[in-house]
Formats: structure tokens, sequence, C-alpha cells
């Protein structure tokens, strides 16, 4: 939810390469000097081939980053303080409306029509009838008013409310001693959490911004509003919630962002 | 062999001006930061604090965001593992008591001056002058210091009573810490271009930094009186 779908690299080309434009230039390709080439690949700008994707296609380098940001993951765990509480703001601070971002534009958004929408529950939990949006709002109701960050670098702070998220797993009778929390989401995103992130006193199942309903790009009707994580940890338009102990992933972790990104 | 054995002492506490263990730490740390400063300049590229700088492509590291974060979250430990292997080898075996201190402002502009006029004598490279000494132990806190503003990146929830203090520079905090860890990365960046031209410009010293360089009279601590010494 936080990042910008990135942009084709630019020396991609529009159409595949004609392969009569290649026999015409033979003798021309044949005249660059391969010695010249490899004398120059081993000189001080080698390190530039760090840049590109020559280096980071090679499985084995992505195989090594993937495998650090999984250490990672287990360290930011370790790190992780379940008791402490984020610093919070007052409705002053609140930003109105809220930052937008998805993997697509906030023109592309499609809004859930709340009549026909309902929250699944699957996995580890032991009352896995689903909910509709008025039960959900018959829950007592939590107000954060905290900073979002995104991984990109911005920040913001909002203010939101909605149910405990701890509060609601008790509630359905979630396994607690669970690894993972997933989310499936209207708009096809998915994401998950750790069990440790879900049960912090600051993560809610958000459904009004600034005292009102949450607006559609901002997740309507339904959103996690996490303290201690990164933007993108925070599914909108939830549809489904699984607990589980088998590692889920999600839309932007699948795509070589940490999965853990606990701030 | 033959020049090392006549400048060899007897004293077999002496050894070279860079000893094997600094030299591995040195080349280690200068591929960390190479590797820190290119994957964050594409970091910074995705939210930029100032809108008159963005980094071209070509010179950052990691491809995409995703990359450059897991490059850049690679390296960190790199750097912060052989930082404090260097820290812990510099306290304990004196080193930068030795090479880096005292350091004394009137030595400095007396060697800032020197300098401009190209009367900056490089006779003896064992021996730090004082603008090394400034520029050495100031990297050494840089750096630290850029640990510091990262993890305040990096964590300002989990740390955020350490973010906090960034509210010095923004009214985010967390902001103030990105800013921060910007302007740690340009005092390296600054440090970097003066440190690689000045060991061009002084080949020995470059030369110095990976086979050793000449026996140094200070590592003994019978030698270890820098006050002594004339400037």
């Amino acid at each position: 939810m936080s990042i910008r779908t990135p942009s084709r690299s630019i020396f991609r080309p529009t159409q595949a390469v004609d392969q009569g434009v290649l026999d015409d230039h033979k003798k021309l390709i044949e005249t660059i000097d391969r010695r010249k080439l490899l004398k120059g690949s081993i000189s001080l700008g080698a390190l530039t081939m760090l840049t590109g994707c020559s280096v980071t296609d090679q499985s084995a380098v992505q195989a090594a980053l993937q495998a650090v940001s999984t250490f990672n993951d287990k360290v930011q765990g370790l790190l992780f303080r379940p008791d402490h509480l984020v610093p919070t703001y007052t409705e002053a601070d609140v930003v109105k409306p809220p930052r937008f971002n998805a993997y697509y534009d906030v023109e592309e958004v499609e809004p859930v029509d709340v009549s026909g929408w309902k929250l699944e529950l699957l996995g580890s939990i032991t009352e896995k009838a689903s909910w509709i949006a008025d039960q959900i709002h018959e829950l007592p109701e939590q107000e954060l008013i905290i900073r979002h960050i995104c991984v990109e670098g911005w920040d913001y702070i909002g203010q939101w409310s909605g149910v405990n998220f701890r509060h609601f797993l008790e509630r359905v009778g979630a396994d607690l001693t669970a690894k993972y929390v997933a989310f499936r989401c209207a708009d096809g995103y998915s994401g998950s959490i750790d069990m440790a992130t879900a049960l912090h006193p600051q993560t809610i199942l958000a459904t009004k911004y600034a005292r009102e309903p949450i607006t559609d790009p901002f997740g309507f009707p339904l959103r996690l509003r996490t303290a201690t994580k990164l933007g993108f940890k925070n599914p909108k338009w939830i549809t489904s919630i699984e607990v589980t102990n088998r590692y889920p992933g999600g839309y932007w972790e699948d795509r070589g962002f940490n999965w853990h990104s606990g701030i | 062999m033959a020049r090392r054995e006549v400048i060899q002492p007897a004293d077999h506490r002496s050894q070279r001006l860079h000893p094997l263990p600094l030299r591995i730490m040195h080349w280690v740390n200068a591929l960390a930061i190479v590797l820190m400063i290119g994957s964050g300049w594409k970091i910074y590229n995705d939210e930029v604090l100032f809108g008159w700088l963005h980094f071209p492509d070509w010179i950052t590291i990691g491809g995409r965001a995703q990359g450059a974060l897991q490059w850049h979250f690679m390296a960190m430990w790199i750097l912060m593992s052989n930082g404090l292997c260097y820290l812990a080898y510099g306290l304990l075996t004196g080193r930068f008591k030795r090479k880096l201190f005292p350091i004394r402002v009137r030595e400095v502009t007396a060697n800032v001056r020197d300098a401009l006029r190209f009367r900056l004598s490089h006779d003896d490279i064992t021996h730090y002058n004082a603008v090394q000494k400034l520029l050495y132990a100031g990297i050494i806190a840089v750096i630290f210091a850029q640990v510091i503003s990262g993890l305040a990146v990096w964590k300002p929830m989990q740390f955020s009573e350490l973010t906090s203090l960034f509210s010095l520079f923004h009214a985010s905090s967390f902001q103030g810490a990105r800013i921060a860890h910007f302007f740690g990365m340009s005092a390296i960046v600054i440090f970097l271009v003066i440190h690689v031209t000045l060991a061009l410009l002084v080949p020995r010293t470059f030369g110095a930094m990976v086979t050793g360089g000449p026996v140094d009279d200070e590592s003994s601590d019978a030698a270890a009186q820098p006050e002594t010494r004339p400037v």
C-alpha cells in the first residue's frame, strides 16, 4: 500500500529487436575490441555494475540478500517491545485527508460496496462465522492518533478508530500462539504480520478516520492500523483474516520488501 | 625485502604502519561504506528531502527501491560489526591514543597554512599531521553518529526515545532523523573526496594501506611520545 509501482527500466526496448538489424551490423559488432571491454570491466567502473541489474539479477546475490532480509525479520522480532507504547498526538496534529498510497493510483480505487461486503475468518480461529460491517461497528472502539511512516520515507499523523485487534482476535477465539496473521483485500492486495504486532495495544481494525467513516481510497469499510509497522503493512479494504503458522508473505513482501518492516 | 631488513629495528614490538588486521578492517569498511551510500541514495530518491536533489540512478546501488533497501540492510551488518571490531582494536591496542591524539587547534591551523603553500611535509607517513588526526578522528565520530541516526530512522517507534532527540531538526522527529542521516552521509562523502584525493596525491599512503607500509616507530610503547615530536 505504500510503494509506487516501480517504473519500467528506461533501457528496456519497447519493441523486440529486429534480427535483420543485427545481421546488417555484424561487421561493426565484431570490431568492438573485446579485450578493451574486459579490461574496462575489471576497473573501478566495475563497481558501477552494482548499480544496475547486472549483479542484483544474479540469483546467488539475490538469495544472499533475501537470506539477510529473513535474518533481519528475526532481529526485528527480538527488538520489538510488546508493551512499549508509541508516541501519540493531539487532534490538532491530524492531517486530513490522510495520504494515499497503493500499488496503483488513487483514481483507480474501486470502492467496496458495503452491502455485499463481509469479513471472512480463516485458519486457527474457533468462531469462523463471517462478520458484516454493522456487527463490527458494535464492537468497542479505540482511537489512535499516531504517525504513519511509509517505506518511501514520508510520514503524517492520522486519527484512526476501530476495534482493538487483540480484543477482536480473543473474541473470535484465534490461536494467539500462532505465528502469523494474514490479510486478503478487495483490490487483490495481501499482507501478513507477526502475532506479537497483532497483539500490540496500538494495533486496531480501523473503521473511522478523524471520527468519520474511512473514505473509499483509505480502506472503507475495514483496514488494519498498526502503530509499529511501515504503511504497506496496513492492508486496506480487508476481506479476510487468517491466523496461521505457515508463512503467508504478501504483495510487496513477495516483491522483495522486508517482511517484518517493523518501525 | 632487503629494504625491510635494513630499517627493521630489533624491538620486537615495533610493527608496520598499518598492521594486517587494520588493513583488512579498512577495506571491509570501504566496501560497506560504498554499499551504504549507493543504496542509501536510491532509498532517498523515493522521497527526497530537497526538491533540487535527486541522485541519478546510475550511481545508485540496488536497482529498485526494494533492492536498495536489501543492500542497505545487508551492508549495515558489515559496517556495524567491522566498526565495532575497529573501535575495540583502536582502543585496546592504544592505537587511537598514539596516532590520533592529542589534536591541537594551533597545529591544525599551521598544517592548513602549510598545505595551502604546498609546504606540508609528507616525508614520514607513519606520523599523522594534525589535519589528518582531525579528519580520522572526525570520520570515526561521524560514522558512529550515522549508525545512531540510522537506528532512529529504522526503528522510530521501538527506539522512540532515541528518535525524539531528532525533533531538533524537524517537527517530525522521524524526518529529523532522516535529515541527520542525510547530513551524516554528506559529511562522509566530503571526507571520502578529500581522503581519496590526498591518498592518490601521495601514493605511498595508498600503497601502505595495501602492503602495510613502513615500520612504525610509534608502534612501540617506548616511542609513543608524540608530544615531544617536532611538528
